[in-house]
């Protein structure tokens, strides 16, 4: 996208769990894997070596199996958890260093998290739970209510103010969490799975909230997801996390269209990639020769939206249109080609910048 | 064996060069039973071979059996003697010290047994019937404590147990004052808590007369503060106990929100954790009373007024119908504190009710 400020960075983060974890980073500094760490030292490697650049307004999700250390890492980024080693740089300032008086500043207002099992308070009503963080800061009720009626009706929850969270059920306590973020108002929003108790009708719905108020309010938006889909479509920047390290992390198109793991192929085999890869990803920038056009598409349309214009016809190409200048050809043979999920390396006329890593994960 | 000329463990101290050290091998001070019981004994015959009967009655090297090879040696009553002077010593400095801390304990319960003996019988049964009801909102609880009162009323035995619920009630309120405070510290500190729990067992394992040996030596019999003492004592663990564990098993979830969302630690406690932990220092409460009735039936040895006295003058004078009386009285009263204060504990578990998803 476009060249925003890095909001927040990590660097060379690790995380170990256990009696002596000073020790038993040197191990995982000298390349011990996590199941070799748990036989070994009876530790557990929780994050090893992470360095994610997170810029300001965009969406970073990341995402990996159960276990892989998705919620310990959100937890980092407003320190619930202490790092073994590493730094976290928020606006560029080391949060490592700071003290409890400034780190409890910048929790209240420039963080707000969704939890994964919602942590809403059992015993104050959705509404007292909703102005939670505004609350905290010294507001009276009389100056949140009216942003927290206005969240709660947002997802979806209008006139449950009153009740209890456990006489929710759990796809409108996440909401109730959602709201919880939402009315906090602070720029910095941490998202645990924050979708997942949703039905599938009210996760899309959530999802096109989300991308609305980020074409509005421009957050810095960290969101875990285990959903491919769902990753896709919300990540400007896509992490992928597999045993505590990054395997692989890029624009989303690109990671579907290069994956460099057999891991990340296997996660990405069952997407419809008709519908998540867009035009750009695949379009052929400079051709040799230019093509006789059928017509014209946008650059961020979906392969799906082309194929159905085309009729089916794989002989026909397209200008690629981005407003009114045309930015490549698209040729319907290499969409084709596209569609097909491979880790072999693809023939299309799109230009190979590196060949395929071998089926090799990261330092096995 | 034990003749008085020659002790089992004498080689030791010749052994170890200690004989100088011991003195004279000479019994000094009064003798023990156990040398009274040998002097009558006839001497032992001289043994040839292997000595079976020495071995079978082979003492244990004992403080009173080293005494006898080593005068030196103190014998056990010397230690116990030892202890009460040692008690005795610092009697006076811990009552500078104590006497003044826990003078408003005797003043509060003589002005709370003083209010409970002079209140009229029917303006004390509604203030109770009225408290009654705004722990538990239930009628039928408000009938059982009427009923109740209404039967020791009847019997005359109402001025005892108005004395004995009232030490209850200050020594109960007392343990709660301090008890939720030491368990908030130990829910906070691994360490503290560490230290605090073999106290808490102590307090709990120690046979209750126990306690009241050394509050005899410390404070005259007269005052009310002796038997409040002894009653704290024992009756606060359970609301420490539970205070902890309560906090300590708020959600974890929970408390990261509220620290994710920038809480104070005192925001947190006030907001999140003591009303989370209700439901069990309730709990607390609840067993910290039930051994406070448990406890003032023993203090009456001390002097507590209330039905324990006449619980006392039952096995005294072997008055059987005065003791059962007075027991079938304890008993109520057991059931209605325990009932008050459950229904109130159900009204903050419903208040709080924690849903897991
Ligand atoms: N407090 C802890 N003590 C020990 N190990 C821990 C602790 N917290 C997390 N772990 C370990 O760290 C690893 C990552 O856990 P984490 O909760 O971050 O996974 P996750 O990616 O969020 O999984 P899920 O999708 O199931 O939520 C796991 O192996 C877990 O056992
Ligand atoms: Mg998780």
């Amino acid at each position: 996208m476009m060249d925003r400020q890095v909001s927040i960075a990590i660097r060379h983060l690790y995380k170990i769990f256990g009696a002596n974890p000073v020790r038993a980073l040197e191990h995982v500094r000298a390349g011990t894997g996590k199941d070799a760490l748990m036989a070994q030292h009876r530790h557990v490697l929780g994050l090893r070596d992470i360095n994610i650049d997170m810029r300001a307004g965009d969406i970073t999700v990341v995402m990996g199996l159960s276990g892989s250390g998705k919620s310990t890492l959100i937890r980092h980024v407003n320190r619930l958890i202490e790092p073994t080693a590493g730094e976290i740089l928020v606006n560029g300032e080391n949060i490592l260093e700071f003290g409890e008086t400034r780190l409890r500043e910048l929790r209240r207002k420039q963080m707000s998290m969704v939890f994964q099992h919602f942590a809403l308070l059992p015993h104050r009503t959705v509404l007292d739970n909703i102005g939670l963080a505004r609350s905290v800061r010294g507001e009276r009720r009389a100056d949140f209510e009216r942003d927290a009626l206005h969240w709660l009706a947002r997802v979806g929850l209008g006139g449950q103010e009153g009740q209890y969270p456990h006489q929710l059920s759990g796809g409108m306590q996440q909401r109730v969490g959602i709201a919880r973020a939402l009315t906090s108002n602070a720029p910095i929003m941490l998202m645990d799975e924050a979708f997942s108790a949703l039905d599938p009708l009210i996760r899309t719905d959530m999802q096109d909230l989300l991308l609305e108020l980020q074409t509005e309010l421009q957050k810095t938006i960290i969101f875990i997801s285990h959903d491919l889909d769902e990753a896709l479509k919300l990540a400007d920047h896509l992490v992928i996390l597999k045993d505590g390290s990054v395997v692989q992390q890029g624009e989303p198109q690109e990671i579907l269209l290069k994956p460099n793991d057999p891991y990340i192929v296997d996660f990405i085999s069952d997407i419809n990639r008709a519908r998540v890869l867009r035009v750009r990803s695949v379009m052929d920038r400079a051709p040799e020769t230019i093509p006789q056009v059928a017509g014209t598409v946008d650059v961020d349309a979906t392969l799906e939206s082309v194929i159905a214009l085309s009729g089916g016809d794989t002989a026909l190409s397209y200008a690629v249109r981005n407003r009114d200048t045309t930015v490549g050809y698209l040729n319907m043979q290499s969409l084709v080609r596209a569609l097909v999920p491979t880790q072999a390396p693809r023939h299309g006329n799109r230009k190979q910048e590196k060949a395929q890593p071998a089926a090799s994960g990261p330092a096995a | 064996m034990q003749g008085a000329t020659v002790a089992t463990y004498d080689f030791i101290f010749n052994g170890l060069g200690l004989r100088e050290w011991c003195g004279e091998s000479v019994r000094s001070g009064p003798m023990t039973m156990a040398d009274l019981l040998a002097r009558g004994a006839a001497p032992a015959e001289p043994q040839t071979g292997f000595d079976w009967g020495a071995l079978w009655s082979l003492p244990f090297p004992s403080l009173d059996e080293l005494h006898k090879a080593c005068a030196e040696i103190p014998r056990s009553r010397d230690l116990t003697r030892s202890l009460e002077a040692g008690f005795l010593n610092v009697r006076e400095s811990l009552r500078f010290v104590l006497d003044p801390m826990t003078q408003p304990l005797s003043w509060a319960l003589e002005n709370a047994l003083h209010v409970a003996v002079n209140t009229p019988w029917w303006l004390m049964l509604m203030a109770l019937l009225v408290v009654v009801w705004l722990a538990g909102r239930s009628a039928a609880l408000v009938g059982l404590v009427a009923a109740v009162m209404g039967f020791l009323l009847f019997v005359d035995h109402y001025v005892f147990a108005m004395q004995t619920l009232s030490i209850i009630f200050v020594c109960a309120f007392l343990c709660v004052v301090m008890g939720v405070p030491v368990g908030i510290a130990m829910s906070r500190s691994n360490r503290f808590q560490r230290l605090m729990i073999p106290v808490l067992d102590m307090l709990q394992t120690l046979p209750t007369f126990v306690y009241l040996i050394p509050l005899i030596f410390l404070f005259s019999v007269t005052e009310p503060k002796l038997y409040g003492i002894a009653i704290i004592l024992y009756a606060i663990v359970p609301v420490i106990r539970l205070t902890d564990l309560g906090i300590r098993l708020v959600d974890k979830e929970v408390i990261e929100a509220a620290e994710a969302f920038g809480m104070t630690r005192h925001q947190k406690l006030i907001r999140v954790q003591i009303p989370l932990a209700l439901p069990n220092i309730m709990a607390g409460v609840n067993q910290t009373i039930m051994m406070s009735l448990a406890m003032v039936v023993i203090a009456s040895l001390v002097s507590a007024p209330g039905l324990g006295v006449l619980v006392l003058r039952g096995i005294r004078n072997l008055e059987l119908g005065v003791g059962l009386m007075a027991g079938l009285g304890i008993v109520l009263l057991a059931v209605i504190l325990d009932r008050v204060t459950k229904a109130a504990l159900a009204r903050v578990n419903a208040a709080a009710s924690v849903a897991r998803h």
